[in-house]
């Protein structure tokens, strides 16, 4: 079957395929292209390598079950996206979230756009050629994704931020891994600045390469780094703010030429930003130790407590399971909506007395649980690549009737054939890294 | 420009295609008529309106509605820093609007991928096909009556040369 790109090439043209299998092509996308040598004529992205039915499956799972598949959006970022989901059905239910959930919130946040910038900038720099920024900047990495799964038990699927708060308060002793976190990535971002800002190998294939225009970029529908990249300072947390943004002091760096570089630039500026939003949140998170749980008390485990529990409220706590920690009892006030409609009931409960039995139950059985009123909400957080929104539709059953993302880098992908056409094929592996296409989330 | 004043400016312009307005959280919605998309679009763009962006452009499947489809954009002025959200029906039987990708670049693959998941057509589609899906998928996935564990052959047999 000839396609209608084969069709319209040349006849002395050379067509080779870019992908869908290839180093370059994060995750997998295809890139068809028409070559003159090594100029290229035309050229046609083809996306959806990738594609789950991530929509399609949303409409059929509970609007708390779902939750685990925004984790596989953008999987370098997927607190960012549990934000934004638990965002838009929180709107949906006019509901509020505890101050200390809100600032988790925001701190996990940043972690994650600085761990997604820093994936972007590794892939693209290794592609130029400069292996050691890309080792360097997964080492720094590491360090971010240590407090990640230290709080949240996941290093990437982490389903940390529910509806109505968090899962788990931070660990108790994640002020020291942040810290060591912020030194450890502001070291690395020394390093690789000195790498790769005045190397002239990485600036041959990246300053004025792919030039964006600002009509083109608004055009295109292109929000976050690389909106900014070109001179829009728009920016989500700021224009729209949620959770506690409207509360800190940080600033958005833009670009003033929109090529390749500056994508780079305005990135590594964005991640010293958040790890000033970060250092911020860490005096509201501050607090007086919460009294430690009695030790002398003999725990009764669940098996007991149920047992207990037929006939009166057992006297002594529950053990939990190591997996609960962070989600006690004691600390959900803090990190959890009280709503019995939205919020799951406290283990202890559960284990302990049958109205907590029942409510737990309630919560997971068909047709009962969360269901936000009917209506439409939408809701867009700043994601690593721009504003992820989500578009949700509730008929008033447990599951939505129509869950839409809108994922920002399909946006900044459509642009990708306007960019290389004319330019010549090495110019594609740096603009395609510049523009952190990301699988999961564009091809949903 | 204040959402009053773009409605009042709107009906003005468009008698008789506002058919509904309400807000949705912060977010006016309006209901039109589903032929005059593109002439509203364009005017919500022009200054001062100034709705430069198209944030996002979807559908939700309705089976029991009359007008089955219903085209929701979400559109963003950068200088108001305000959204607002603009839906049409269409009917069951060859839903069709008209394409926006002459006014937005990114309207060409949100409009394919509307296309390619609920089978809305867009007259005046510089290159209407899949987008998500690949060539010889029969159905549209996100149709309501389009099962959720359907399988269909991933790749089309060649035929013998």
């Amino acid at each position: 079957m000839t396609t209608a790109f084969q069709a319209e090439a040349r006849p002395e043209s050379l067509l080779i395929n870019m992908g869908p299998s290839h180093p370059a092509m994060h995750g997998t996308i295809r890139i068809l292209l028409e070559l003159d040598g090594e100029k290229i004529l035309n050229a046609d992205a083809e996306v959806g390598y990738l594609h789950r039915g991530f929509e399609k499956t949303c409409e059929n799972r509970t609007w708390w079950n779902l939750l685990i598949y925004t984790d596989r959006l953008n999987y370098v970022s997927p607190l960012i996206n549990n934000l934004g989901y638990a965002l838009a059905v929180e709107k949906l239910c006019r509901l509020d979230v505890p101050e200390r959930a809100r600032w988790i919130r925001v701190l996990m946040s940043e972690l994650s756009r600085i761990s997604d910038h820093l994936t972007c900038l590794a892939a693209m720099a290794m592609e130029t050629g400069a292996f050691t920024a890309f080792l360097y900047n997964m080492k720094a990495r590491e360090y971010l994704w240590d407090v990640i799964e230290q709080t949240t038990g996941a290093r990437m699927t982490t389903s940390y931020i529910r509806i109505g708060g968090v899962r788990a308060d931070l660990h108790s002793d994640y002020e020291a891994a942040v810290r060591k976190g912020i030194e450890e990535t502001r070291k690395v971002m020394k390093d690789v600045r000195g790498l790769l800002d005045k190397n002239p190998i990485f600036l041959g294939r990246t300053r004025d390469v792919a030039v964006m225009d600002k009509a083109d970029a608004v055009s295109y529908g292109w929000t976050g780094p690389a909106l900014r990249s070109t001179g829009i300072a728009y920016d989500v947390r700021k224009a729209h703010p949620y959770s506690n943004y409207d509360r800190l002091s940080f600033d958005i760096p833009t670009g003033d030429r929109g090529d390749n570089f500056d994508r780079y630039l305005v990135r590594m500026a964005e991640m010293e930003q958040s790890l000033r939003i970060i250092e911020q949140c860490l005096e509201p998170l501050r607090r007086a130790r919460l009294e430690p749980a009695a030790s002398s008390v003999r725990l009764l485990e669940p098996v007991e407590a149920i047992k207990a529990g037929r006939t009166s409220p057992p006297a002594a706590p529950v053990r939990l399971s190591p997996n609960l920690e962070g989600a006690e009892r004691r600390v959900l006030p803090e990190i959890q909506t009280a709503d019995p409609r939205y919020a799951l009931p406290a283990k202890e409960a559960a284990y302990g007395t049958i109205e907590g039995l029942i409510g737990h139950f309630q919560y997971f059985m068909k047709g009962h649980g969360l269901r936000p009123p009917a209506g439409e909400a939408y809701a867009a957080v700043e994601g690593g690549n721009g504003e992820l929104g989500f578009y949700l539709v509730s008929d008033g059953s447990d599951r939505p009737y129509r869950l839409h993302l809108r994922a920002p880098c399909l946006h900044v992908v459509s642009a990708l054939t306007g960019l290389i056409k004319g330019r010549l094929l090495a110019d594609i592996i740096p603009t395609f890294g510049s523009m952190n296409m990301i699988g999961g989330e564009l091809d949903r | 420009m204040e959402e009053k004043d773009i409605l009042i400016a709107l009906r003005e312009a468009f008698p008789g295609v506002v058919l509904e307005t309400e807000m949705s959280f912060e977010i006016p919605v309006i209901r039109i008529r589903a032929s005059a998309l593109p002439a509203v679009a364009a005017f919500l763009k022009a200054e001062p309106r100034a709705f430069t962006m198209l944030l996002d452009a979807t559908c939700v499947d309705f089976p029991d509605r009359p007008e089955r489809f219903e085209m929701v954009y979400h559109l963003f002025s950068l200088a108001g820093n305000t959204r607002i959200r603009i839906k049409a029906g269409l009917p069951a039987e060859l839903p069709e609007i008209g394409s926006l990708a002459s006014l937005w670049k990114n309207a060409n693959w949100l409009e394919r991928e509307i296309f390619d998941m609920f089978g809305v057509r867009f007259s005046g589609h510089p290159d209407l096909r899949r987008l998500l899906m690949y060539d010889g998928f029969e159905g549209h996935p996100l149709r309501k009556d389009y099962p959720l564990r359907k399988r269909q052959p991933l790749f089309v047999k060649r035929e013998a040369l």
